[in-house]
């Protein structure tokens, strides 16, 4: 029964458990270290990431009026989710009345099913599929293997990953983790009758699939595919791409499949004038991308006669009851912030364990899938796989606010952990720091961590629980005496006796605020560098000068 | 549609109305003050076109209604076309200079590796965008269903430069939504392997467009 009667509502379900990819078996920090010592990766994200970001800075500021497209982007958007019911009831009967048929799926088990009754039904064994995340988010190409019916991936970066029997890394391009080599062997090994003297050159490798292609193009009567848009008002579905194998699988099969998922519908055909232009160039840096096909229901003469739209929730609806965390479903998976993403750039996409990765995988796919539906859930560590820089909210073409979506599922995750080891050391810290005499001792035996330091003064390595902090960063040595401890001292004494007699310069840099930063008179060698920040800019944190001690 | 309780559909509609009752709706109006409407003299919009299909390594073949027939003539003999697929609907006297050839016209029972068999087809358009040199097929009659345009290795698109609007909202305001449609900007493209781009992939791999100034 629907909850509606009640008047009660209900938190809508999470993606469930251990169904598709939008888990991975590892927290980010675990996973992201294997990728961090592959050089070759780290090589192609970095080439990866610059092109496209230069490329996209290009054609933006061609515009005039990108500002004003981000604007009515995000706008219609947060238009659509907030009449999502409607606008998904319009969509099914515009696709109804143009011969499709709609279904409805509540998660990835169910849409799963549905394609797969779908395919079958067909009597095909075969499918072709256009690049898709809402497939991939659900593991549809595993689920239909095992019910013996074989998917063929067409893009070829999505070719080289399956064929691979590996997982994308990119949102935009799949496998640019894999160099020209590696694909000439991905190709000599996994393509039925391959010339054996392929060589790497990127165009002959191209050339290789597209023949290998263009057969199961030619016989395959069933097509897969995503949706870039669906629109309300006139039932009409979009796929955006650049090699063709979308307009081949949207064109010469009998079936077509699409399964979309329900935060990508748009109220109006004349909305896509604002997300045909920011789109493709915010996604491959291109004023516009090679191909985009547009299509309602069916059309005597031209297509497949046989159309399906499965649309999808899994967790989509749970993300839109967090009203912080709603604004993830405006993603129209561009990518963008993938490719200014500092934390991208080095981990890769692997590391974030689900089908969608970077800065917006960072807050989508715990939306989506929950980040505590299991004990040391990875999804947890996602909101922490950022340096919350910003980048990716400038890049972002709706205008998502994801720096405050990723603190926000900090907070939460924080709430949830309850009595997690980094709450109970600051209820520590706040006992101690209430109690000076407590304090003062507490300062002294903090002088015994310079044991654990190394040579450079720098604790790289602590005990649990605090080696989360130090895997990641290196801790300053304490210093051998306290500030009060030496205030205390003869020395001490001595030096405050001079600094009364000499007093204070007239406007030089012995200011209270200097004084209160790094201790009366004394610089030691590591305080050069706070100098140079000079009066009134921030301290360098790295050099401790935020902490009350005077470096001896 | 025939609503069943307890159906997936009942369920999702449910659980979006929860999500909503739970997460009050921001307000939100939606500002369309980006560019729209917008004109350039023919000169301007024939220039902006051809640099952005040069830019996207179409070629580009300028011509006049009366020189239609022998410049499309003239670029099927360059890239050595022997059999020339057409849709129903086009203008035959387009082809009136093309010889030692053959011309198929296409219907919707020619089965798809037919298609393979072609050297080029030749179609008209319904729109085009300037400013991302983008043209708009729309499945009318001079233009055929989508496999024809898709499945030859050279497409020859005729422009007429009257359908050419500035913008990518002017281009779309001239489209019938429910007509399918193709937008297509230069010749199929990867850039998947180390990011390097490579022309032609699954669409067509040569894209000439003729564009007719005075018509």
């Amino acid at each position: 029964m629907s909850s509606t009667f009640l008047g009660m509502p209900a938190a809508p379900p999470r993606a469930p458990y251990g169904e598709g990819n939008l888990r991975g078996d590892k927290k980010f920090p675990e996973a992201a270290h294997t990728d961090l010592q592959n050089a070759q990766l780290r090589g192609n994200l970095h080439k990866a990431t610059h092109t496209i970001r230069a490329k996209r800075l290009a054609v933006t500021g061609e515009l005039p009026d990108w500002e004003e497209l981000r604007a009515a982007g995000s706008a219609i958007k947060t238009d659509t989710m907030n009449r999502l019911p409607e606008l998904l009831e319009q969509l099914e009967e515009k696709v109804t009345a143009a011969g499709g048929t709609v279904h409805w799926a509540r998660d990835a088990v169910e849409a799963n099913a549905i394609v797969t009754r779908l395919v079958e039904a067909t009597g095909s064994r075969e499918v072709i599929k256009v690049k898709s995340m809402a497939t991939q988010e659900i593991g549809l190409n595993e689920h239909l293997e095992e019910r013996g019916i074989k998917a063929h991936e067409t893009d070829l970066a999505e070719l080289i990953v399956q064929l691979a029997h590996d997982k994308p890394s990119h949102i935009l391009v799949p496998a640019i983790h894999r160099n020209r080599d590696e694909i000439r062997q991905i190709f000599l090994k996994g393509i039925p009758g391959v010339d054996p003297g392929l060589d790497s050159v990127p165009a002959h490798l191209a050339a290789a699939a597209r023949a290998y292609l263009r057969e199961k193009f030619m016989t395959t009567k069933v097509a897969v595919s995503g949706a870039n848009f669906g629109i309300a008002e006139t039932g009409t579905l979009s796929v955006v791409e650049s090699e063709g194998n979308g307009r081949m699988c949207l064109t010469l099969p009998d079936t077509l499949i699409t399964v979309m998922g329900i935060e990508k519908v748009l109220p109006r055909y004349s909305d896509l004038e604002v997300f045909f232009q920011l789109l493709p160039r915010s996604s491959t840096g291109e004023r516009m991308n090679p191909y985009t096909s547009l299509w309602t229901g069916v059309t005597p003469g031209d297509g497949p006669q046989d159309f399906h739209l499965v649309l999808l929730d899994n967790g989509r609806t749970a993300a839109l009851a967090d009203s912080v965390g709603r604004e993830a479903l405006n993603c129209i998976r561009c990518s963008a912030c993938l490719n200014v993403c500092p934390v991208y750039e080095r981990a890769g996409g692997h590391a974030y364990g689900s089908t969608y990765p970077g800065p917006i995988g960072a807050v989508l796919t715990p939306q989506l899938a929950g980040m505590h539906e299991a004990k040391d859930d990875p999804n947890s560590s996602l909101p922490y796989a950022s340096s919350l820089c910003g980048a990716c909210f400038d890049a972002c073409p709706v205008k998502i606010d994801i720096p405050s979506l990723l603190v926000e599922l900090r907070h939460q995750h924080t709430e949830e952990s309850g009595r997690s080891a980094e709450k109970l050391a600051m209820k520590a810290a706040g006992a101690v720091m209430s109690r000076p005499k407590l304090y003062t001792s507490a300062q002294r035996t903090a002088a015994l961590g310079r044991v654990v330091a190394g040579r450079d003064r720098k604790i790289s390595h602590l005990p649990p629980p605090f080696s989360g902090w130090s895997g990641s960063r290196d801790t300053p040595a304490p210093p051998k005496q306290t500030f009060r401890s030496w205030l205390a001292s003869a020395e001490g004494a001595a030096e405050l006796r001079r600094a009364a007699e000499e007093g204070v310069p007239d406007g030089g840099p012995g200011t209270s605020r200097e004084s209160a930063d790094h201790g009366p008179g004394t610089h030691s060698a590591d305080s050069g560098t706070d100098a140079d920040s000079g009066p009134g800019s921030r301290p360098d944190s790295g050099s401790g000068s935020d902490s009350e001690e005077e470096q001896r | 549609m025939t609503v069943t309780p307890g159906s997936a559909r009942e369920a999702v509609l449910g659980r979006i109305r929860d999500a909503l009752t739970l997460a009050p709706k921001p307000d939100t109006t939606v500002d369309r003050s980006y560019r729209t409407s917008r004109t350039l003299p023919d000169k301007q919009r024939l220039e902006l076109l051809t640099d952005r299909l040069v830019d996207y390594k179409a070629q580009v073949h300028p011509c006049t209604a009366d020189t239609t027939a022998e410049t499309i003539a003239g670029v099927l003999a360059e890239r050595r076309v022997r059999t020339v697929g057409v849709p129903a609907g086009l203008d035959r006297s387009w082809l009136a200079a093309f010889d030692g050839g053959t011309v198929q016209v296409d219907s919707a029972d020619v089965p798809a590796p037919r298609l393979d068999a072609l050297d080029g087809v030749v179609t008209a358009s319904a729109v085009a965008c300037a400013e991302t040199g983008t043209i708009f097929l729309d499945g009318s009659p001079d233009q055929g269903r989508r496999a024809l345009s898709l499945v030859p290795d050279l497409h020859v698109c005729v422009v007429d430069l009257s359908s050419v609007e500035v913008g990518v909202p002017e281009a779309l305001a001239r489209l019938v939504p429910e007509r399918p449609t193709t937008l297509i900007s230069g010749p199929s493209a990867t850039s998947d392997i180390e990011l390097e781009r490579v022309e032609g992939v699954h669409g067509p791999r040569t894209l000439d467009v003729v564009i007719r100034t005075d018509a």
